[in-house]
């Protein structure tokens, strides 16, 4: 199913998609409000860009003294050039040590790879362990958000999945309640658990060693407690020296969720006495795209779902309506290299607003790249379908009675719903505020031409 | 060809032209560490409080959790409670861990969090698998930022270490703010003013 009609099918609900609405865009204001807080910001967003574009200029070699590192602090390193040979490695690790419990810790690698329908076919049932992906893995569902995970569900939801696999009484739905079930449950499966995946915020080249980060402790959980880790990470995790680690740390959790950072940021370098610590560098299209000159930059990305929450069409259209591992704005980007036909409709599910762009922690051009992919897209001959699924898309998400009737309130909720209207001069002269981003053609166009139709 | 090969032969042929890394200066005049560090640890859920010496952590301890279940201590300048076995226990006896209690190496005023390094800890799960942690910081080991903070840590010195800001926490329910999700329900720090 395309974006704009899955993004229909979840605009349905109207109730539904205005809380997802808000409660992403609250999400954005305490970004706004963590980055303002700090004098070095701009600075900080610079560094960050550089140090990520000059790692991606001189990878290979990077990813060999990570590599030679890595294995002198007594770490087995593997090399996956696709999803399949990461899944093949992973499993391999889990049948030559004749392992039953798993324990895994969010990693979208393994979401992209499909990780986990893999071991299910194999008869191996790997426990998601963070709170929002164990939601969505009971419902059989992906997750929608990569910070969080189960945004597009509520309460109720939640209260009802437990009530059926953890066994909490019908109809509860305090959060409270719900968390201390979850964390009961997944206790008990970190206690018994033999082999622990994570995934990788940053490796380290210098010291051949990783970084990962989470608020609810899991991966540690995992990790400490199972006598074998398995790290994947995809190879533009790679950032040169330990020093940088204070740039990348700084920006992450204040552009993730607005907090100065994860409760958890954990180095790991070597493994425990007789615990055994594997890294897997999954490949999986990266290089494909480092040779793309206009979307390598998307390799910077460090995954704090910024540009998910400011983005007016994310907010209003769920994450699975971007039916891939990554979605908002900058999956949209990463989904045509790794299958252009079937990811067509990504890069028109954009207004093309630039406020991707503007909240960007490592300066991403995400507006200016959908923009790009959509020309070869065109050239490509998918163009003009997708194209007609972009406008089908806009009309659905953002034809909702009200928003285009903003000339007399310029509030908050036009803000939200398509924020480069506040940098319109003609629209809102007062406003200026350095997230707004500059107004595309594009948005009028459409808007104009849609009128022009009826 | 291997996938180490292929990988790295694909990237070398695809990458771009060499960028120069650059260098920044992060230095900055703080006023007040301490404040900063105290408000922000305490704007994400811990609790802050300022003794002389380690008796007082002692007291703190009992009158919060009493002496029924188990507390582990590793400060070793604190003789109470220390534990020289706890490297070797399983997850199942850990899992009956009421409060711990570890020294801090460096606290970093800008987001609140604080560097344990492996030693600390003698056991990597500790400060994750038990209930209530304390940590145990001198008052004169507090940085502006990270930057700082990197710069007077070394990283490689412990197989593991890890920057602690609060007590484990989620908001995967509805955005709701649950303390206590699979860590500690609890982070106490006593800033040590000797
Ligand atoms: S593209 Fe930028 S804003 Fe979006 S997730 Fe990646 S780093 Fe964050």
């Amino acid at each position: 199913m395309d974006h704009s009609k899955a993004a229909e099918i979840f605009n349905k609900d109207k109730a539904r998609t205005k809380w997802h609405d808000e409660t992403l865009w609250m999400v954005r204001e305490k970004r706004d409000k963590a980055a303002h807080s700090v004098p070095d910001w701009e600075k900080l967003r610079e560094a960050a860009s550089n140090i990520k574009s000059h790692t991606l200029s001189n990878l290979d070699e990077y990813l060999k003294t990570f590599e030679d590192k890595a294995k002198k602090n007594g770490i087995t390193v593997h090399w996956a050039a696709d999803a399949h040979d990461h899944n093949e490695i992973v499993y391999s690790i889990i049948r030559s040590n004749n392992i039953q419990k798993i324990v895994k810790s969010k990693s979208m690698l393994t979401e992209e790879c499909h990780m986990n329908e893999f071991m299910a076919s194999k008869g191996i049932d790997v426990i998601d362990t963070d709170l929002g992906e164990r939601i969505v893995q009971f419902r059989k569902e992906h997750p929608s958000h990569i910070v969080m995970p189960a945004i597009h569900l509520k309460r109720e939801d939640v209260g009802e999945t437990f009530h059926q696999h953890l066994g909490t009484e019908k109809g509860a739905t305090d959060p409270q309640y719900l968390t201390e079930a979850a964390r009961q449950h997944l206790r008990d499966k970190f206690i018994a658990s033999e082999l622990a995946i994570t995934g990788v915020n940053f490796a380290i080249a210098e010291t051949g060693g990783f970084v990962v980060c989470t608020n609810e402790g899991n991966a540690d959980m995992g990790a400490h407690l199972a006598s074998i880790h398995i790290a994947c990470m995809g190879i533009e995790k790679i950032i040169p020296k330990m020093e940088h680690l204070g740039v990348f740390l700084r920006l992450l959790a204040r552009s993730a969720t607005g907090q100065p950072i994860t409760t958890y940021s954990s180095h790991f370098h070597k493994p425990r006495p007789n615990q055994q610590m594997h890294i897997v560098i999954v490949d999986n299209g990266r290089s494909v795209q480092l040779g793309r000159p206009d979307f390598r930059n998307s390799l910077k990305c460090i995954r704090c779902a910024a540009c998910f929450n400011t983005c007016p069409v994310y907010r209003r259209s769920g994450g699975h309506s971007y039916h891939n591992a990554v979605a908002g704005p900058i999956g949209s980007i990463l989904a045509p290299n790794l299958n252009m036909r079937e990811n067509a409709d990504l890069p028109f599910a954009s207004t093309l607003c630039g406020s991707c762009t503007n909240v960007c922690p490592v300066k991403i051009d995400l507006h200016d790249q959908l923009w790009k992919w959509r020309q070869v897209l065109m050239k490509e001959g998918y163009g003009s379908l997708s194209k007609k699924t972009g406008m089908k898309m806009m009309t659905t998400v953002l034809s909702n009675p009200g928003i285009y009737n903003f000339m007399g309130k310029l509030g908050r909720g036009v803000l939200r719903t398509i924020p480069w209207i506040a940098k319109s001069k003609m629209l809102n002269p007062w406003y200026k505020h350095r997230e707004m981003p500059v107004a595309r053609g594009s948005f009028k166009e459409w808007y104009v031409g849609r009128r022009g139709n009826r | 060809m291997s996938a180490r090969e292929k990988i790295l032969s694909a990237v070398k042929g695809n990458k771009p032209e060499l960028l120069p890394l650059q260098t920044w200066d992060w230095s900055r005049v703080e006023t007040d560490v301490r404040d900063t560090f105290i408000k922000t640890l305490q704007g994400i859920g811990g609790t802050v409080s300022i003794v002389k010496d380690l008796q007082q952590v002692k007291q703190r301890v009992l009158e919060v959790h009493g002496d029924e279940k188990r507390i582990i201590n590793r400060v070793a300048s604190l003789d109470w409670k220390n534990s020289d076995k706890i490297e070797i226990e399983n997850s199942t006896s850990m899992e009956k861990i009421e409060v711990a209690i570890i020294e801090g190496q460096i606290g970093v005023a800008e987001n609140g969090a604080i560097w344990v390094p492996e030693d600390a800890m003698g056991n990597r799960a500790l400060p994750f698998i038990c209930q209530h942690l304390v940590i145990v910081l001198s008052i004169n080991k507090i940085v502006p930022t990270m930057h700082q903070a990197y710069a007077s840590i070394d990283v490689t010195a412990n197989g593991f270490g890890v920057f602690i800001a609060g007590p484990s926490k989620t908001a995967d329910i509805e955005q709701s703010l649950v303390i206590g999700a699979h860590g500690a329900r609890s982070l106490a720090v006593f800033l040590l003013d000797s």
